[in-house]
């Protein structure tokens, strides 16, 4: 069996810090082959952001994780700081959901993106060549000037498109992209996605894709992992996640996305998000689960294959209706 | 740009004569007759006393004594001292270069110790961030005439490092001489501005883009240098500013201490004998010293921030 080249195992992650003690993620388990999207859903406060972060071992202040996060077999969580740094300019890149904060407001856009490249030891020169290469690629117009010029002088899709041809400097083989889209303009919001999709097929990467929409996720992504309260609820293949949704809560999510062709108001999740450390015993979602009975909040689901589908409900069975 | 230059600098004529009414104006309220200190508190024929008015038309109105010296500021003539019977300007030139060694040589020491501290708390939090917060407090509380007589009597009497006394002259004796004022004089300020440093550096140490360097795989001192440091700048360079306009003020009291004959000591001396001419000019020439250092504040904060270039207007 050929090595996966982002397989996370069990990671679990908590704050050990005095007060702020408190988990974050619990027995998280996904991979990224090469070449293939992977879509990470869940609302804000889910812990999918931490989980995308943690690929680049990049953990929170005072968190202690334990389970086991590999990148072609190299275990990231226990790697040198130099290898990390390593690892961070060649292997891993993340693009940023605001590109303005993201992005040094005060140094120029060919410093932003030739950095990776220079902290890498390449020559100044060759560096700005490259970059100019990579902003070409991404459409931006005039790339020998844009250089030259400073992240005001750009729109939030101008600047999306900085950070994604930043994050290709290195020619990593995993992108982690972490709501690329959130912050900008619907209208800027398609053409990020295709150049961020035809650059991940083009360079044959991983792209780790985080994202609360669940619509844009099975868009441009094989596979879905949705996450509840620091927890991964439901796997599976693109399609099968929005025409079978397994989980109440993927279920919910669908539902709760606005469509043109129906008079229906989309109708929202009851109840709000809980994060891990508020989740009671139990299953986390059963207190807005329409589905739930008694046994939901005594025992914790574990994670079943249903035809395909990873699935972490206890009724899951009982609720298949096709 | 050079409009930007243009406005500023007829925004500083304008406020020079503004305050030069509000310096002659106090000067004159102050209680006190120059005469009698002329005189040395010897009683005077009516005679002399009507000469001295005479020579420093202190028998006009007050709105024509005004006219009469700012006719002469604005040709360079300050008027002559009361005390040492010579022209002000000389006085003041002859001095100026002791103090401006003395501002320069205690900058330097702000800014290389308050930046350095500053730094040094905001990348260690705990035990070395609190020890440099109370150092720091001590620092800012110490007036400089108490840190002068500690320095002077540990390196100076005591370990006989440094002179305590004198000017010095030629580059090396001159900064033997004036190593102890420049570090009394520097004190108070090391703190202020380790404590600026560290704020604005703790600011920009939460900021997104530091977060993203370091996924980027560029080391720790270097994003600590191209992205913390670099764009905490900005706050670091208005308080540095206000703080070397403000070391000509604090060198009357280091002057003294330490003896230097520097414009901070004339005008101390010159206050206690009411050498109003004296008094004017030098007053003068800290309000041209503040104003000047806020000018060149402003015309390097866009190359801090390309945001607020004067160039384009200041786009966004």
């Amino acid at each position: 069996m050929t090595t996966r080249l982002l397989e996370i195992e069990n990671l679990t992650v908590r704050l050990a810090a005095g007060k702020a003690a408190r988990p974050i993620l619990d027995g998280v388990s996904l991979h990224v082959e090469r070449g293939e999207a992977v879509g990470l859903v869940g609302e804000s406060g889910s812990g999918k952001s931490v989980t995308c972060r943690a690929a680049l071992g990049l953990l929170p202040e005072g968190a202690a994780a334990t389970g086991a996060l590999r990148l072609d077999g190299d275990d990231v969580l226990t790697m040198s700081p130099a290898r990390l740094r390593d690892l961070r300019r060649r292997d891993v890149s993340m693009i940023f959901q605001d590109p303005r904060a993201s992005i040094n407001p005060m140094r120029r856009i060919g410093d932003f993106v030739t950095e990776g490249m220079r902290a890498g030891g390449m020559q100044q020169k060759d560096a700005l060549k490259r970059a100019e290469e990579l902003l070409e690629s991404v459409g931006i117009r005039e790339p020998r000037a844009a250089l030259r010029r400073y992240p005001h002088e750009f729109s939030g899709g101008m600047l999306q498109r900085v950070m994604i041809a930043g994050a290709l400097a290195g020619e990593p083989r995993l992108l982690l992209a972490d709501e690329p889209t959130t912050a900008l303009d619907v209208t800027t919001q398609a053409e990020v996605i295709s150049i961020l999709t035809r650059l991940q097929a083009e360079r044959d990467m991983g792209m780790l894709f985080v994202t609360h929409d669940l619509e844009l996720a099975a868009a441009i992504c094989d596979r879905i992992y949705v996450m509840y309260a620091g927890r991964i609820v439901e796997a599976q293949s693109a399609d099968g996640l929005f025409n079978r949704p397994r989980h109440p809560y993927t279920a919910g999510l669908l539902a709760a996305t606005p469509r043109l062709d129906s008079d229906q108001a989309p109708h929202g999740v009851p109840g709000r998000p809980v994060s891990l450390a508020e989740a009671p015993s139990g299953c986390a979602f059963a207190a807005r689960c329409a589905h739930a009975q008694p046994s939901c909040t005594e025992q914790e689901p574990v994670q079943r294959e249903i035809d395909g589908a990873q699935v972490a409900c206890l009724r899951v069975e009982e609720l298949i209706h096709d | 740009m050079a409009g930007f230059l243009l406005r500023r600098i007829a925004g500083i004529v304008a406020t020079l004569f503004i305050t030069s009414f509000l310096v002659f104006g106090s000067v004159h309220l102050a209680p006190g007759d120059p005469a009698s200190f002329l005189l040395g508190g010897r009683s005077a024929s009516p005679a002399a006393v009507a000469a001295i008015k005479e020579q420093y038309h202190l028998n006009d109105p007050f709105l024509v004594q005004y006219t009469k010296w700012i006719g002469g500021v604005v040709t360079g003539d300050f008027g002559k001292s009361v005390q040492f019977r010579q022209d002000v300007a000389g006085l003041i030139l002859a001095r100026l270069p002791t103090t401006l060694w003395l501002i320069g040589y205690a900058a330097l020491l702000i800014l290389v110790g308050g930046l350095a501290f500053g730094a040094l708390a905001a990348l260690r939090r705990g035990v070395v961030d609190r020890a440099v917060l109370i150092g720091t407090g001590v620092a800012t509380a110490t007036p400089s005439f108490v840190a002068a007589i500690g320095l002077i009597s540990l390196f100076s009497v005591q370990l006989g490092w440094f002179p305590a006394f004198g000017n010095g002259s030629g580059f090396g004796d001159r900064i033997s001489h004036l190593t102890l004022p420049a570090a009394a004089l520097a004190l108070t300020f090391v703190g202020l501005l380790a404590r600026v440093t560290r704020t604005s550096m703790l600011e920009e140490l939460g900021r997104e883009h530091v977060e993203v360097a370091r996924s980027r795989g560029v080391p720790g001192s270097e994003v600590v240098r191209r992205h913390v440091l670099r764009n905490a700048l900005g706050p670091i360079t208005t308080v540095t500013g206000t703080i070397v306009a403000g070391l000509l003020v604090a060198t009357s009291i280091v002057e003294t201490a330490f003896g230097l004959s520097g414009v901070g000591q004339l005008l101390v001396s010159s206050v206690t004998v009411k050498d109003f001419p004296v008094v004017q000019a030098v007053s003068l020439l800290v309000v041209l010293a503040f104003v000047t250092a806020n000018l060149v504040v402003d015309l390097v904060h866009p190359l801090i921030d390309p945001r607020l270039s004067h160039a384009k207007g200041g786009t966004r």
